[in-house]
């Protein structure tokens, strides 16, 4: 058992001091400790005077979702209000508020106007959403009131309101005040629902002694989870969402697995590990063509199971091996097949875009049985993505950035196997079998002044979101700059209003984008790269990280080219100190790759 | 200045002449929007920001921003473009836009769904047609539009250099627009005035000004801020009765706003009309409400000081004061489709488009049809206010070819359709405008189709009713004079205005609110059954809502804003 996080507030030999003694120690004896430590803070805090007005001042966090102002003006005199009378208020509009800060807050006042029939306004979309959907917490000890704006000519009066209302009830919390609906000549009623509100909040004030935080829920002790690679952890599907715009010939897929009670830990840069399942189809149809029972027992790994389980979730159908071939050569006792193993470029040729259906079709094995023909196949391992998520942002929660792998060849449509389960296959109850699979070259500067630049255009995109994520919940102050690429700009742009809002927030310096197939000439990142020359190089003079991420065939080491160049220009140097200062670059940890 | 600045104001006064950072938000690849305070300046040079409304939620989704486009529209005084400039701009539906030209209700083109990467080479593709958008949108003077005047000429040529000098005198000169682009220099210096006309705050809102020649009404004359109202005598045209403080928007569950029609203050002379257009636009700038938008439109500031102020002022802007009106009558404010002569003795043919728009579909190749006939076409292309087109100045050599494509192409001139959807008239709404609360251009085929059926079911298939539909209450296709009017209050539901007349001289009035199609319908069908027994010889049907007592003549700002009945 090891802490391993970067950010812990501790020193080095804090960190082993504190190794060691948790190495020692049982279960039951860190809970008690993890018990211990928050009274002892809490005690702590009781005694210091600083902490103590803090406990005081309330905490308002004011909501509105407003289409045309109005709600947004009421929600500022409700703040103005509010910081009158000593109350810590801060106002949001709900498309800049993140859902998951709400099992966090105390005191909440929504403020929405319904729009149309009965639809919340569009930036109240996300969070209203959100509340009535599966990752809405429980809100247990929030106290609330809604205040809904609307026009009584409409079917709906006020109906966003009253969901928000129904809502927050729904998960636990308390109103404050009950909800007033105003008509549009509001002006009277939001007064009144103001005044009654910060009337309620400042009585709370005087009721709310200087006591002892109790027992907050502290920040659980890093504890190694029992999954791993050889016991997955079955993670739901929180959600699933296509990122592509109409019309677009990619498919790139959003997925949110829980990770909640696996204990299962991961940094940015990390990968998740993903044992898929086979298309049921594709099995279907090797057993028929095989002219094997589905129900057949067959032995798996030291224990049994049936052919159709074997062959959905434990052996590789959709890739050819050499070895496979060389093993089935012999046993088909085919000359064609034979001839083709020893001829290693035409077998290369041959397995490209082949499967094992093919393989059973073409070079069928006399007197094959299931078992036979399971002991063959080699294990489905598992398949690894990039996360596109940090702890730090979603908690238990892991994000994938998945691309459909789809292809047609020698008459038949196929498809990557987890992509496409991910895609087209599993359901909401479906769970994923995932562990995760450290990746210790591919890490934010623990420095986090330090600028980063990023370059991963599809779906290398990825680890990215979980830096940004990662460098804004630290409060990283080093400059960030992205380049992205994909085909089209109106349906590729991956993560797009994320990107938008980290450079609106500041947090994202730079976003530099090339989407190949908007003009005549291609353009790619490498492109992008090459027309900021100067600008790289004012960068990597004050330290930047580059970090690249995505296909490793071409756009790898074409923007390893491009990097080169740039070096070879902007730093005047010869092909070979360029090489050379970019090695020393890598050797610094200061160019990392994670490409495939 | 000693009091502050509205927002709106401040952004004018701050944006350098409409330059704000228009240029950079051009440049910035990774959005297709521009921001919030460029979105209100791009307005000014001809063009709007709009999203997909439609795609918006399954975007967001997607993490994708709204799908962003623009809406740029032309400065096309008179609307008349020669054959050449048509080709170009037809070209342009399919390099810059979506492949369809829109007729607005401004006798001006509309692009839809342009994207920001495409916007500058539009605005370049304009200039070189010697054509422009500026004052298309925001607060200036718009488009000028008048009467197209297919059957006198020689009125009408004399009416359009009218227009042309009018909207020229009350054009934007900042260089910004040649800065942003065209691609010139910056030449902006701080404390250079580069308006001389308009000064840094432009005017308080958009202004308006159209041209009638009586007894057509095409250019709905009454609707607009100035409106002027052509004087012949003996076939010369000897100057203009001029009315003011005209406007069509309203804004729901506020009295205090209200659309209006515009009040006949004088005579003025032909030779000094431009003058007195001039001298009103700038009026209205030094008095015009700065501080609260939703009054801001001329007809307030004629409202709040009357029209006798009016008159001492105009005399003192002008010089002089304005004569008394002359006597006139207008009769219809719809087109008139078909075939007219010129005295000249040339022709003219008035197409009808549904709701303006011109495109190749599987029904009809009208844009192809258009282009063949600009190709061989030698008169002029003149854009009606009511989104129709006429093909003018056809001489006798050209016109059996003008015929023949007409008839190739299956084009419309207005005789083979129901009468209804002649007078119709629709905003775009939605898909792409921000301001739309309920379908308009989309659904006004099916309303107009019901309607027809009721008419041809009580034996009235020819009569004519000016319908008009909007998505929302600001009146882009001048829905308060419609003699029935569907305003957007919500997804498929409207606001039913009835008893407009038939000439563009009295508006209607709300009759029931926020209703569905059925109760629309179903409050429609007993009047127009009742109609078609009772009405008189000429009688159009929102004069005979009135004389049949089923609405009264009273036109308040109440009448537009309290329903008469709440139940059909």
């Amino acid at each position: 058992m090891n802490i391993r996080l970067p950010n812990a507030p501790l020193t080095d030999e804090q960190l082993l001091q504190l190794n060691n003694l948790l190495q020692g120690l049982e279960g039951w004896q860190i809970d008690w400790l993890s018990g211990y430590l928050s009274g002892y803070r809490a005690a702590q805090a009781t005694t210091d005077p600083v902490s103590a007005t803090v406990a005081e001042r309330i905490k308002l966090t004011i909501l509105y979702g407003s289409q045309t102002g109005n709600t947004e003006a009421v929600a500022g005199q409700l703040a103005e209000k509010a910081i009158a009378s000593g109350i810590d208020a801060t106002v949001f509009d709900m498309a800049d508020y993140k859902p998951r800060e709400l099992k966090n807050e105390q005191y909440l006042a929504v403020l929405t106007s319904t729009h149309g029939e009965g639809e919340p306004p569009d930036n109240a979309m996300d969070l209203y959403e959100f509340l009535g959907g599966r990752k809405a917490p429980g809100l247990k000890g929030l106290e609330y009131s809604v205040l809904s704006l609307g026009d009584s000519s409409y079917e709906y009066f006020c109906q966003t309101g009253i969901d928000f209302d129904e809502r927050l009830q729904k998960l636990g919390a308390t109103a404050l005040i009950p909800r007033v609906d105003c008509d549009v000549d509001y002006d009277a009623a939001a007064e009144q629902w103001i005044n009654s509100f910060v009337d309620s909040l400042s009585s709370k004030i005087q009721a709310s002694a200087p006591q002892s935080p109790a027992a907050a829920s502290s920040a659980a002790p890093v504890v190694e989870s029992i999954y791993d690679r050889k016991n997955p952890f079955p993670a739901p599907i929180l959600e699933n969402q296509l990122l592509n715009g109409r019309g677009s010939s990619k498919e790139v897929h959003h997925v949110e697995l829980s990770l909640d009670g696996s204990g299962l830990t991961y940094q940015p840069g990390d990968a998740l590990g993903i044992y898929p399942q086979n298309d049921p189809l594709l099995v279907a149809q090797l057993i028929e063509t095989l002219a094997f029972d589905a129900d057949a027992t067959v032995e798996l790994d030291e224990r049994s199971d049936t052919l159709l389980n074997a062959l959905m979730h434990h052996r590789e159908i959709t890739l050819l091996t050499r070895p496979l071939l060389e093993k089935w050569a012999e046993l088909a006792g085919s000359e064609e097949l034979t001839q083709l193993v020893e001829d290693k470029s035409a077998l290369t040729e041959w397995l490209r875009g082949r499967d094992v259906l093919d393989l059973v079709q073409s070079y069928p094995i006399a007197g094959l049985d299931a078992n036979g023909f399971i002991n063959l196949l080699r294990k489905l391992p598992p398949r690894l993505y990039s996360i596109a998520s940090s702890q730090a942002a979603v908690d238990d929660e892991v994000h994938l950035t998945v691309a459909a792998v789809r292809y047609h060849s020698h008459n038949r449509d196929r498809g990557g196997v987890a992509s496409t389960w991910l895609a087209d296959r599993v359901t909401d109850d479906t769970t994923i079998p995932v562990y995760i699979d450290a990746n210790k070259n591919f890490k934010l500067p623990a420095d986090d002044d330090a600028p980063i630049i990023m370059i991963g255009p599809g779906t290398g995109v990825a680890p990215f979101r979980s830096f940004m994520q990662e460098r804004e919940e630290r409060g990283a102050r080093g400059p960030n700059w992205l380049f992205f690429g994909d085909q089209h700009f109106l349906t590729d742009f991956l993560y797009q209003t994320e990107w938008l809002g980290w450079r609106k927030s500041g947090l994202l310096t730079n976003l530099d984008v090339a989407f190949s197939r908007d003009q005549q000439e291609k353009v790619y990142v490498q492109h992008r790269l090459r027309e900021k020359a100067v600008e790289i190089w004012n960068w990597l003079q004050d330290g930047a990280h580059i970090y690249v991420c995505g296909d490793a065939d071409n756009m790898a080491p074409d923007v390893n080219e491009a990097l080169l160049d740039i070096i070879c220009e902007q730093g005047q140097k010869s092909r070979e100190d360029a090489t050379e200062f970019l090695r020393q670059l890598t050797r610094d940890k200061r160019y990392q790759r994670d490409v495939y | 200045m000693t009091t502050k600045l509205s927002e709106a104001e401040q952004l004018k006064v701050d944006s350098r002449y409409l330059r704000g950072t228009i240029a950079e938000g051009l440049d910035d690849t990774a959005s297709g929007a521009i921001s919030d305070d460029d979105t209100k300046l791009t307005k000014f040079h001809g063009t709007y920001m709009q999203d997909h409304r439609d795609l918006r939620d399954e975007r967001r989704r997607q993490k994708l921003e709204p799908l962003y486009s623009f809406m740029v529209r032309l400065r096309i005084p008179g609307g008349v473009v020669s054959p050449q400039q048509w080709l170009g701009l037809d070209a342009i539906a399919d390099s810059c836009s979506n492949s369809t030209l829109r007729i607005s209700t401004r006798q001006t083109f509309q692009y839809h769904e342009v994207l920001k990467k495409d916007l500058r080479s539009l605005m370049q593709q304009v200039d070189a047609l010697g054509l422009d958008t500026r004052g298309a949108c925001g607060d200036v003077n718009r488009n000028v539009i008048s009467n197209v005047n297919p059957h006198q000429s020689a009125i009408h040529s004399e009416i359009h250099q009218l227009a042309l000098a009018i909207s020229g005198r009350l054009c934007w000169q900042s260089s910004s627009y040649a800065e942003i682009w065209l691609g010139e220099e910056c030449v902006y210096q701080p404390g250079k005035s580069e308006e001389p006309f308009y000064g840094e705050q432009y005017m308080p809102r958009k202004f308006k000004i159209a041209i009638a020649v009586p007894p057509e009404n095409d250019s709905d004359v009454l609707a607009n801020d100035i409106g002027l109202i052509a004087i012949i005598e003996n076939e010369k045209l000897i100057g203009f009765n001029v009315a003011v403080g005209g406007g069509m928007g309203l804004t729901y569950g506020e009295p205090a706003t209200y659309p209006r029609l515009a009040t006949v203050a004088g005579f003025v002379p032909a030779d000094r009309i431009v003058d007195a257009c001039e001298a009103i636009a700038a009026i209205q700038r030094d008095f015009g409400d700065r501080e609260n938008r939703a009054h801001a439109r001329f007809k307030y500031t004629i409202d709040d000081h009357g029209m006798e102020w009016f008159g001492e002022k105009f005399a003192e802007y002008h010089g002089e004061p304005m004569t008394e009106a002359k006597p006139f009558e207008l009769l219809r404010n719809g087109d008139r489709f078909g075939w007219t002569e010129s005295e000249n003795g040339h022709s003219n043919l008035t197409l009808y488009f549904n709701c303006g728009r011109i495109a190749d579909t599987e029904k009809a190749k009208e844009r192809t049809a258009l282009r063949e006939i600009a190709k061989v076409h030698q008169g002029e292309f003149r854009m009606t206010c009511n989104q129709n087109l006429v093909i003018a100045n056809i001489s006798p050599e050209q016109r059996p070819i003008i015929e023949k494509l007409v008839e190739q192409y299956g084009l419309d001139d207005g005789s083979a359709r129901p009468a209804l959807r002649l007078n119709s008239m629709a905003c775009v709404a939605l898909p792409t405008c921000g301001l739309a609360m309920a379908e308009s251009e989309r659904y006004l085929p099916t309303f107009v189709g019901k309607l027809e059926q009721i008419m041809s079911d009580i034996g009235l298939p020819e009569q004519l009713i000016n319908i008009r539909i909007t998505g929302c209450p600001n009146g882009c296709a001048r829905p308060y004079l419609g003699e029935i009017a569907l305003t957007g209050k919500a997804i498929g539901r409207y606001n039913l205005n009835l008893g407009a007349d038939f000439s563009g001289q009295r508006m209607n009035r709300l009759y029931l609110e926020n209703v569905d199609e059925a109760t629309i319908l179903a409050a429609l069908q007993p009047m127009l059954e009742q109609f078609a027994e009772q009405r008189e010889q000429d009688e159009h049907f929102g004069d005979f809502l009135i004389r049949a007592g089923i609405l009264g003549a009273e036109r308040t700002p109440e009448t537009l804003h309290q329903p008469l009945k709440t139940t059909v």
